[in-house]
Formats: structure tokens, sequence, C-alpha cells
């Protein structure tokens, strides 16, 4: 049973062609060429539109927040202090974190993949809240201006934990305009998350019921839960580090008896949720790709579906796993350490999951494979060193050192942003109607591999031997490892560079692509690429199961037995 | 789903049990119950919340979905109040190693 | 959970109404999704205010002598006229919502000025009282004195921490009403110019929602600011 659909794949299997070279070209008009000019885009209320203004945006942010890494690698390279001075070097490290958490990898899925696709995944014409979208879109860019202001104004040197009493009594720097840039950015968040849920629960096509959505949708739903229940968290937390610090509404200054762990306490209860919305719409990708280029179902569809909730339900029960050595209750430490311990089950059930789906699957290595299998890797390394450090006694020794610092880079450079990358060329035929050149994306990602991993595994040496995080100074015998990671550093930095040269010339210059080059399931896919502003020419009806691959492999032998 | 009209009796209903309340919780701060004043002014904070959000919210008529989020939304605040106070009123029940 | 709810079904007349906007089926479906994600961001709400409720949580138990002194100071008189001021408002905000839904024109637009009237005796009252901090001293900062709430050393400087909550969480709470009422106004323009019907009411009815929030946070703070230690 296939759905009903407009333009695009249809009748029975054919015999594999290049899409590319059979299909009708695109409908003369699209959601890119419907309307032209500054105010179409900037007024736009056409989620697909608002993802590509997104997508500008993470884009820029990106890249400044690498070019703060590049300089904080740049000083690693010698061990001492010798290319900026130590408060210099505090306010690269917290920019760069700042920059990275808040304004790229906290939107970059969800507001560039999750608004494209959303809608087009269930079938709708949009999202719930078009205009709220677009009201989201220029809160960010308020928010990011307010950082780039704290920017030029000197920086702030805090780290992106905003730790008290530090941030609020005795730094010098611009802890008000940064924590007002994150407090405004967030209600984007907020908004996207909200957006989110309504549409999935409210606006599914006909004949879509939840297990059969997408794993994709599955993940977006279970992240804007955490953006709902825990943005709002920091918010508050950031709003009285100002109002201490611009107004004397003292809360956790020290001398009247405020207690500094409270605010770790409130901070982590956003921040460590919100690493969780940092990975799970890179595993809603990873679960795409891998089903379409093994061209099978998801093994445990259910499982993972349910997992990702898990993830995103239990994450808020673990924060206190950042505080082991804060003065916290060991009591609470304890707790924290057992339930940080379960909060693992439900991504290693995606890990084996998504390799089950592996076995005996018809895999091709097709650029957003390269970066899933990749992810399912380096996530698997980032994961287990977390489970090291959620262990009361081991954290003791390494907390604070680059082997956290290599933890997280795992986690959110070796999974997530592999899995933005992989997402990004997966989904590009659709969104720009254009096919990027296959090999440079496959080198391309080679080289990020290659360099993510020489520049973070140095990092889990030097931490378990040592040496600090947040330090621009070293002892000698930690060169060696820092001048290998530095290097990484430096391939690494190509190997992004080239998506963006690559990825931009095949919107002029990349051949046109088909409703479906891959091909994948998915509604998304079943409409033409690009899409029209509406979507769908006829609402789509929803008939069979997520992932039918083995309906058209079982098709084809019947065919031609 | 049709729209349910909610008549202005139960509004006023509402309204004078609110009021009865708030004498109520004023008067109950005046005398001394012990340990049980702040539960008491607790219990009808919450008693008060609940008829707003039942009525005046509609929360009565709307659907399960509806109530689900009010219920999670509470249930997340109590999450973030109970772990935090968890640290705090566990302090030295367990010693730390070395000392 | 269906996945198409039973608006698929609606009259006619509510597929093509000239407020149902392109990407939703019909009226009813529309006025669910709002409904849905104005109670969503209610939720948001909770656990913004929530942060607040938590560290006032935290520091009522360490410091609670210095918090009951501290509270006694606090109008008890205004506070509890506030608190009725504010139980009215969310009576007429009520009361505007169903004549709107009933297509009642004037009385809507009576009940909604009636609430923004009822809300602004409220932000006055509020700011009769931080004028009487500011004029005892009793504003966090260099200039807090705390003689008169009986309190020295340490207990003294932990008063500092009540009244800054205070001021937070009140603050917030009073921001709120100062981004409600302007709502409220526009909302009965919009009445009086008979943009509303009882197909389309949606934005009175939300807006009615986040009112009765906004007074659910003050039967809160009532109880946790003013109530503390009144029986001594």
């Amino acid at each position: 049973m296939t759905t009903q659909i407009g333009p695009g794949e249809s009748g029975p299997p054919r015999p594999p062609v290049p899409p590319a070279l059979t299909e009708p070209p695109p409908p003369r008009v699209n959601y890119l060429n419907v309307a032209y000019g500054v105010k179409s885009w900037l007024l736009t209320t056409d989620h697909k539109r608002i993802a590509l203004l997104y997508l500008a945006g993470v884009t820029l942010m990106f890249f400044l927040g690498g070019s703060f890494a590049v300089l904080i690698r740049l000083e690693l390279v010698t061990p001492a202090g010798d290319l900026v001075q130590s408060e210099t070097y505090n306010k690269l490290f917290t920019m760069h974190g700042i920059i990275m958490v808040f304004f790229f990898l906290i939107p970059s899925i969800p507001a560039v993949l999750g608004n494209f696709l959303i809608p087009l995944m269930i079938g709708a014409r949009d999202l719930a809240f078009p205009r709220l979208n677009l009201a989201s879109w220029y809160i960010y860019m308020i928010g990011a201006a307010f950082t780039i202001y704290t920017l030029v104004s000197g920086g702030v040197d805090t780290g992106w934990t905003f730790y008290t009493p530090y941030s609020t009594t005795y730094s010098n720097t611009h802890v008000i305009a940064a924590g007002l840039g994150i407090f405004i950015t967030g209600f984007s968040s907020i908004l996207t998350g909200l957006n989110f849920i309504v549409t999935i629960h409210r606006m599914r096509a006909p004949g879509l019921t939840w297990f059969r959505l997408p794993l994709f949708v599955w993940a977006h739903y279970a992240t804007s839960l955490i953006f709902v229940l825990g943005t709002p968290v920091i918010a508050i937390t950031l709003l009285t580090v100002v109002l201490e610090r611009a107004l004397h509404l003292g809360i956790y200054d020290p001398r009247l008896g405020g207690d500094p762990v409270l605010f770790q306490h409130l901070f982590w209860f956003y921040s460590h949720p919100a690493v969780y919305i940092m990975i799970l719409p890179a595993m809603g990708v990873i679960s795409e790709v891998v089903a379409c280029f093994s061209r099978k179902r998801i093994f445990g569809y259910e499982v993972v579906a349910m997992s990702s909730l898990a993830i995103a339900v239990i994450g808020f029960f673990v924060w206190g796993h950042h505080m082991f050595i804060s003065g916290q209750s060991t009591y609470a430490g304890l707790v924290f350490s057992l339930l940080s311990f379960l909060v693992a089950i439900p991504s290693a059930i995606k890990v084996f999951n998504w390799t089950a789906t592996l076995y005996k699957g018809s895999v091709s290595y097709d650029t957003p494979m390269l970066y899933a299998i990749g992810f399912v890797g380096l996530f698997t390394i980032g994961g287990l060193t977390g489970i090291f450090l959620a262990a009361l006694g081991l954290d003791v020794h390494v907390t604070d050192t680059y082997f956290v610092v290599a933890h997280f880079h795992y986690i959110m450079v070796g999974g997530a942003i592999m899995g933005y990358l992989g997402g990004i060329h997966f989904w590009w035929p659709k969104i720009t109607g254009r096919l990027y050149p296959e090999m440079w994306a496959r080198v391309a990602a080679v080289i990020v591999f290659a360099g993510f991993n020489l520049t973070f595994f140095p990092q889990f040496i030097l931490g378990y031997l040592g040496m600090p995080r947040r330090y621009h100074a070293y002892p000698e015998e930690f060169q060696v490892l820092n001048v290998m990671s530095s290097a990484g550093a430096s391939i690494l930095g190509l190997g992004y560079l080239l998506p963006m040269i690559y990825l931009l010339w095949s919107m002029r210059y990349g051949p046109r692509a088909s409703a479906n080059p891959w091909p994948a399931k998915g509604l998304e896919w079943q409409t033409a690429s690009p899409p029209i502003t509406e979507n769908f020419e006829r609402q789509p009806v929803v008939t069979e199961e997520a992932y039918a691959y083995a309906s058209e492999e079982e098709a084809r032998v019947v065919e031609r037995g | 789903m049709s729209e349910h009209i909610v008549s202005p009796r139960v509004y006023v209903t509402v309204f004078v049990g609110l009021m009865a309340l708030t004498a109520a919780t004023v008067f109950a701060a005046t005398i001394d119950l012990g340990r049980w004043n702040t539960p008491v002014a607790l219990i009808i904070a919450v008693t008060k919340a609940v008829l707003v959000v039942l009525f005046f919210m509609h929360v009565k008529y709307s659907s399960r979905l509806v109530a689900l989020a009010v219920g999670g939304g509470v249930l997340w605040l109590l999450t973030l109040i109970a772990g935090v106070a968890a640290d705090y009123l566990t302090r030295g029940w367990v010693g730390t190693p070395g000392t | 959970m269906s996945s198409v709810a039973d608006t698929a079904h609606a009259p006619e007349a509510d597929r093509h109404h000239p407020d149902l906007v392109h990407h939703f089926e019909s009226l009813p479906a529309q006025k669910e999704a709002a409904t849905l994600g104005m109670w969503v961001f209610l939720v948001t709400e909770v656990m913004f205010f929530g942060g607040l409720f938590l560290a006032y949580t935290m520091y009522r138990n360490l410091y609670f002598h210095a918090f009951v002194q501290s509270s006694r100071h606090l109008n008890l008189t205004l506070g509890a006229v506030n608190t009725a001021v504010l139980i009215c408002s969310s009576l007429t905000m009520a009361m505007g919502v169903h004549s709107s839904a009933l297509g009642r024109r004037r009385a809507t637009v009576a009940w909604l000025l009636l609430t923004v009237a009822l809300g602004s005796v409220f932000l006055g009252i509020k700011a009769v009282e931080y004028k009487d901090k500011f004029d005892h001293h009793l504003v966090p900062g260099e200039r807090f004195q705390a003689e008169e709430l009986h309190l020295e050393g340490d207990e003294a400087r932990q008063a500092q921490i009540f009244y800054a909550l205070y001021f937070a969480m009140t603050g917030l709470h009073a921001t709120h009403m100062v981004i409600g009422v302007p709502i409220i106004l526009i909302l009965a323009w919009m009445a009086h110019r008979g943009r509303f019907s009882p197909e389309y009411h949606t934005p009175v009815e939300m807006t009615g929602l986040y009112w009765h929030f906004v007074d659910i946070i003050w039967i809160f703070l009532f109880p946790l600011l003013y109530l503390i230690g009144r029986h001594h």
C-alpha cells in the first residue's frame, strides 16, 4: 500500500536509473522562487524560509564561535601563556562556550532541519503558529546581537557557566550583556518547542498515528519537552544574576548568607537537559539516515521512539553530576551518580538498534551515511566516557580536567555536529532542489572524522594525566599531546570549510534533484524538490508504517522473479 | 468539539469561594498553629489555584491533553524543588572520604 | 490520542471563516491548537517563576527568623486588599470571555475595561508598597538598614535576601501585569469594533488564561511573603 500523493514518485518500482536524468524538472513555482526581495524573506511566515533564515544565523555564529576555538588551540601549542594574557584567554573560552552552546548547538538541528521538515514529515501545510516561528528567529537574532555587542565591547570571562559569586560580584567584564543575550535567545527556543509540540499533537495527516511518525519527529517532540520545561529555568537564573549585578538584589552573595551552590543547582537544572536538546535531534537525523541507507526499517522502532522520551525525562534528574565537588551533599551525589548511569541506558539502546538495523541491510556509503556511521562510533566513545564521569570516585580525579572537555566534545562535535552535517547533506536536495558533489562531500566527511579524532582523543589522555581545563599555560610534559590536538583542529577546520564551499556552489551549479533522489521513505520525499509553499498539492493520507523499505524490496524481488 | 459555555453562576460561586479562602488564610496566619501554619497556608493556596484552573481557566471542560500539560508543569516544578531540597536536607548524612 | 480531532467534522461555515488561517482545517481545530499552545506557554511560565520559588523555599528554611521579621514589615492590609482586587479581576475577566463567547459586544467591552481598572488598582497599591520600602531603607544594597526589623548581625544581612526575593518575585509578577493590561485594553478596543463573535473569540480566551495565571502566581506570593510570622 502506498500513500496518495502529489507530483514525484508514483507507480510500481522501476529498475535503478539516476533519478536526476529521468524525473521531470521541478515545478516552476516553489517556495524559493515564489517571491523575491528582502521583504519576502524578512516577513515570511513560511516555515521553510524561516529554516533558511536560521541556517544563515547559526552558520554565522558557528564560524564566530569556531574562531575562538582557533585562538584557544593556537595559544595551547606552547606551554607558556604567550599568545594572550590569562584574562583574555578566559574571555576566549567563555565566548567559545556561550556561542557554540546557545547560538549553534541548541538551535541548529531543531531550528533549521526541524522547522523545515516537521510540517512536511507530518503532511501539514505549516507549523501551528507561523508568525510565532518568525518571531522566534528575530528573538534569536536579537540575542545574537547582544552577544556580539558583548564581544566587541570587551567580552565576558566567567566561563559559559557563569558561576557565582564571581559573575555576580567580582568579575569586571560584560556579564549583564552576555546574560541578557542568552536570556533573550532562550525565548526563541521556548517558542520553537511550543510550536513543535502543538504541531505534532494537532496537525498530523489523516492516518498518521503516533507510531507511524518518523523517528526524527519523535526526537524533536522529546527535545521540545526539554525546551519548554528547562529553558525557563536558565532564563530566571540568568535574570537573577543580572538583577544581582545591576540592582544588588543579591541572593547568591555569601556576605549576606547567599549560597553559590544554589546558583549551580538552578543553572544545571537546565544545562544538563540542554545537552540532550543538543543530541536528541541529531539522533533523530541518524535514525532517518541509517534507515534509508540500509534500505531497512529501524530495528525496534517503538523502543527507539520511547527511548527519546526516556532520555528527555530522565535527563532532568541527573544535573547534580556537574556538582560532585561543589559542596553538594554526598548522599545527593550518590543518587545523582546512580541516575546518571540510568540515563545512559536509552542512549545505548539506540546505538544497539541502529547497529542492528545495519545487520542484513543493503548498506551504501553516501555522505549522510558516512556522517551517521561516524556519529555512532564517536557518540559511543563520548557516552562511555560520560559513564566514567558519572562514577563519583573517578569524577573527583578527572573533573575540571581535559577529560571532561574531551567527553563533551565527543558528544557535541563527534555526535551532534556530525548529525547536523549528515542531515544537511541528506535533505539538501529537498531544501534546495540541487545535488551536492558527492566526491567532495565524502572527502570532507573523512577529513572531519580524522581531524576530529586527532583534536580530541589526545585530550582524554591529557585530562587523565591531570591537565586542568580553562588554563592558558600548562606543564611542559603536556606539550606533545597539545600540539597534536591543535594540529587536529586545523584539519577539522578545513573539513568544516569544504561543505561551506561546495554546498554554496551546488545552489547555483549543482545538478537539479528529483523529488526523491536517494530514494527514501517519508512524506517529505513525496513532494517536489524544492517543495511548493503549501508543501503538498493534495493533503497526503498515510496508510503504511514508517520506513516501509522492505515492501519495496519485496515488490522488486516479486517483479523480477 | 462544541464549546462549553460556563454559566455565570459557576463563576460567582468560585469567586465567593476564593474570597472566603483568602479571609481564611489571613485568619489562620494570625493564630499560632505551631508547625502547621505553613502547611495550612499552602493547602489553602493550592485549593484556590485549583479552583481558578478548573473553572476560570476551563480545564474542567477541556481535553485530557490540556490537563496533562497542567499536571506536567506542576510536577516539573515540584521536581525542581524536591531535587534541590534533597541536597540541602541530606548534607552531613554521608561523610566525605578522608574526613 | 487520535491523530485527527473531531474538528474534521466541523460545520461548513467553520471551514471557510474569514478568521481561519490557511494551515488549519477548521476554526475549532485552530482554536484547539491555540488553547494547547497557550497552556504550553503557561507551563513555561510556571518553570520561570519556579526558579524564584525554589530560591525562596531554600532560604526561608535556612534563615527562618530573618524571614519572619522581614515579612512582618510588609503591609498585611494592602497585601490582602490586593489579593481581593486580583480575584475580582479574575471574575471580571472570566465574565469578559463569557460575554465574547455569547457575542455580547458591549458587555465584553465593559468586563474587559473593568478588568483593566482592577489590574491598575493592584499596580497602584504595589507602587505605594514599593515606595514605603524605599522610605524605610529596605531595598537591598548599600543603603539597606535592618534596624526596623529588629535584626542584627547575620540575620540583618539575611533580611536582604528576603527583600531581594520580595522585589524580584513581586516585580516579575507586576511586570506580567504591566504586559497584560495593555493587551486587555487592545482586546477591549477590538471587541468594541466588533472583531469577535461566538465562532471566533480566541484572543479573548487566551488572554483570559494568561490573566488567571498571573492571579494564581499572586495567590501563592501573598501567603509566602506576607503571612509568615503574623501570629507572634
